[in-house]
């Protein structure tokens, strides 16, 4: 019984492993096309699904990657009144190819290939997650704080309880209520478009947010009493208090929700496809709309085919990468900080 | 002459109907150690707990009569439970020092523990801190321990040596009483010796309040002894006519080890 009973454990805790190198091997496998054919460029191209010039002599490079940029760059343009269309367009193999007849006239050559680069989702990505954290944090923190130690127990209570419901919302209902009555708001105030980098980073903010407090105020509430008792007893403010013991005692904790809520803001797909306006394009602004990676995947996995399908894995494996890295970094390296 | 004296003190928990303290009258002698004695639940805690207010962390409890604390600064005498704004507090907790039963060393280094109660009392001054900690931690016998690895964290101390720290981060203050609230009953028997040694030591500077299970430890460091019993003072004298020749009867069952 006891020997049964450490083996079943034990599986259990070896599937996690399983399950891990499983998606990371699947994903590696199905990037595989892509990687061989773009490689590290990958990082550091921003064109997304484009016909370039086939060029075998390799001369001009860089005119077509600054030739792509242009093409982008006028994209833009066109796609602001009309972005959807411009989404249409681009998944349309068969268009692009049309479209590429009359660029190749200026090119040399009249043979294409399809470019996939992945700077804009992963840009997108790095940013609302940071714009997300920027917002959260303070936030997240002074709740917390009136949580745990400045508001009387029932509303304490009560509040707890919101911040709870908060964090239950599906994140498609942040989407709608972001895209319909926050996106005009913050268009309004900051300008630019509705859809974008900001107002996706502020609803992901606000979804974060529920985490972050809830995590952090119970860690609050672990500090002892008694250690608080004899902070006062030396003549300590609250102020005193909250800021050097209960913030040094509970900091691991207060690492660890952050940790989760970066996990979540990097990872979250429904409420940024709403609002990032999901085009390919580098964002000039902090209120210029563009892509993420989860949103990039999800609209374009179902039109994907072949080399645009591997690139969408390639992208997937960037994406488990970056969270795996500033997880474990933040895990390694802030945590043995706080010992 | 006193430096603090309870008259007809009543405390009454939020909550709660009955008073947990009834009409204790006490006085707490200069330079002297006062031990507060009893079995559990007696209300000797409570009692210690109102002498600074902690108790106030804690809305809604109910305070009756006086307790009156001398101000070696005026010489004037003044009724503590009048306090209401927050740096009145803070100056009675720096006259009022409080050690608790369990070590509560902040998450902090060794320095900075000590230095804590003078920081926020506003010293700055670099060498004045480093002074005052060296005598703080000289005077709590935890000097030549330590002094070697100041800026170490505290958490790797052991339990005796973490009380030891609370009471040097106490002194450091200069507080006119301090109150220890059985600090040697999560200690093993050396450490709790050393602590009985330090706090006849301390005696020479402040006035010590200190609630104990532990009868041969209140015999063995007071001076005078109050014994407790459900709330209400029974006896209150020098600690040896407590011991040979208590006048209660109470007293001198629980002393004899007849109950609690």
């Amino acid at each position: 019984m006891e020997k049964l009973f450490q083996k079943i454990s034990l599986a259990s805790a070896s599937i996690v492993f399983v399950i891990l190198v499983g998606i990371f091997l699947t994903l590696l496998s199905s990037s595989k096309a892509a990687i061989e054919e773009f490689g590290l460029d990958f990082l550091t191209n921003s064109a997304w699904n484009k016909e370039v010039p086939l060029n075998p002599v390799n001369e001009t490079v860089q005119a077509n990657a600054a030739k792509i940029f242009e093409d982008v760059e006028l994209n833009t343009q066109d796609d602001t009144t009309d972005d959807e269309d411009m989404i249409a367009d681009e998944d349309d193999e068969d268009d692009m190819i049309l479209a590429d007849e009359d660029e190749s006239e200026e090119g040399s050559s009249s043979a294409t290939k399809t470019v996939y680069g992945g700077l804009v989702p992963i840009v997108g990505t790095i940013l609302t997650t940071i714009i997300a954290l920027t917002f959260a944090l303070p936030i997240a923190m002074g709740i917390a704080v009136f949580l745990a130690e400045i508001a009387p127990k029932n509303i304490s209570y009560v509040v707890g309880i919101a911040i709870e419901l908060l964090a239950a919302i599906p994140s498609i209902i942040f989407g709608m209520w972001g895209l319909y009555y926050f996106a005009p708001i913050v268009a309004d105030i900051v300008g630019g478009y509705q859809v974008s980098l900001l107002t996706a980073g502020l609803v992901l903010g606000v979804m974060i947010l529920p985490f972050m407090a809830a995590i952090t105020r119970d860690s609050m509430n672990t500090t002892p009493n008694v250690l608080k008792e004899s902070a006062y007893a030396l003549g300590a403010t609250k102020f005193e208090v909250i800021k050097d013991i209960i913030f040094p005692y509970s900091k691991v904790g207060i690492i660890g929700s952050i940790i989760l809520a970066l996990g979540r803001a990097l990872g979250e797909t429904m409420a940024v496809a709403f609002l990032i306006g999901s085009i390919f394009v580098l964002p000039d602004a902090i209120n210029s709309p563009t892509i993420s990676i989860p949103v990039a995947m999800a609209n374009n996995f179902g039109e994907a085919s072949g080399l645009g399908e591997s690139a969408l894995f390639y992208l997937a494996l960037i994406l488990f990468i970056i969270s795996f890295g500033v997880i474990s970094l933040a895990k390694f390296y802030f945590l043995k900080k706080a010992k | 002459m006193p430096v603090m004296h309870i008259k007809n003190f009543s405390f009454t928990y939020a909550g709660v109907e009955h008073p947990s303290l009834k009409n204790i009258t006490l006085p707490i002698e200069k330079n002297k150690v006062t031990a507060l004695i009893g079995p559990s639940g007696c209300g000797k805690s409570t009692l210690l707990r109102s002498m600074n207010r902690i108790h106030d962390l804690y809305p809604g409890n109910k305070y009756e009569g006086e307790i009156e604390l001398l101000d070696f600064e005026t010489n004037e005498r003044k009724n503590i439970l009048e306090i209401k704004k927050e740096n009145e507090f803070i100056k009675l907790r720096q006259q009022v020092g409080m050690i608790f039963q369990k070590p509560t060393p902040f998450p902090m280094s060794i320095f900075d523990n000590v230095a804590y109660g003078l920081k926020i009392a506003g010293i700055k001054n670099k060498t004045e801190l480093e002074d005052r900690v060296e005598q703080a931690l000289i005077g709590s016998a935890l000097w030549k321990e330590v002094h070697d690895r100041l800026n170490a964290s505290a958490m790797g101390l052991s339990g005796g040596q973490q009380q030891r720290l609370c009471i040097a981060r106490a002194v450091a203050v200069k507080p006119e009483v301090l109150l220890f609230d059985e600090p040697t009953s999560a200690l093993d028997p050396i450490s709790t010796g050393a602590i009985e040694e330090l706090i006849v030591e301390l005696k020479k500077d402040v006035s010590i309040a200190i609630v104990t299970h532990n009868m041969q430890q209140a015999s063995r460091i007071s001076d005078y002894t109050a014994f407790m019993y459900l709330g209400d003072l029974i006896e209150y004298d020098k600690t040896e006519n407590i011991f040979l020749n208590p006048k209660e009867k109470k007293t001198e069952d629980y002393i004899t080890g007849r109950f609690g």
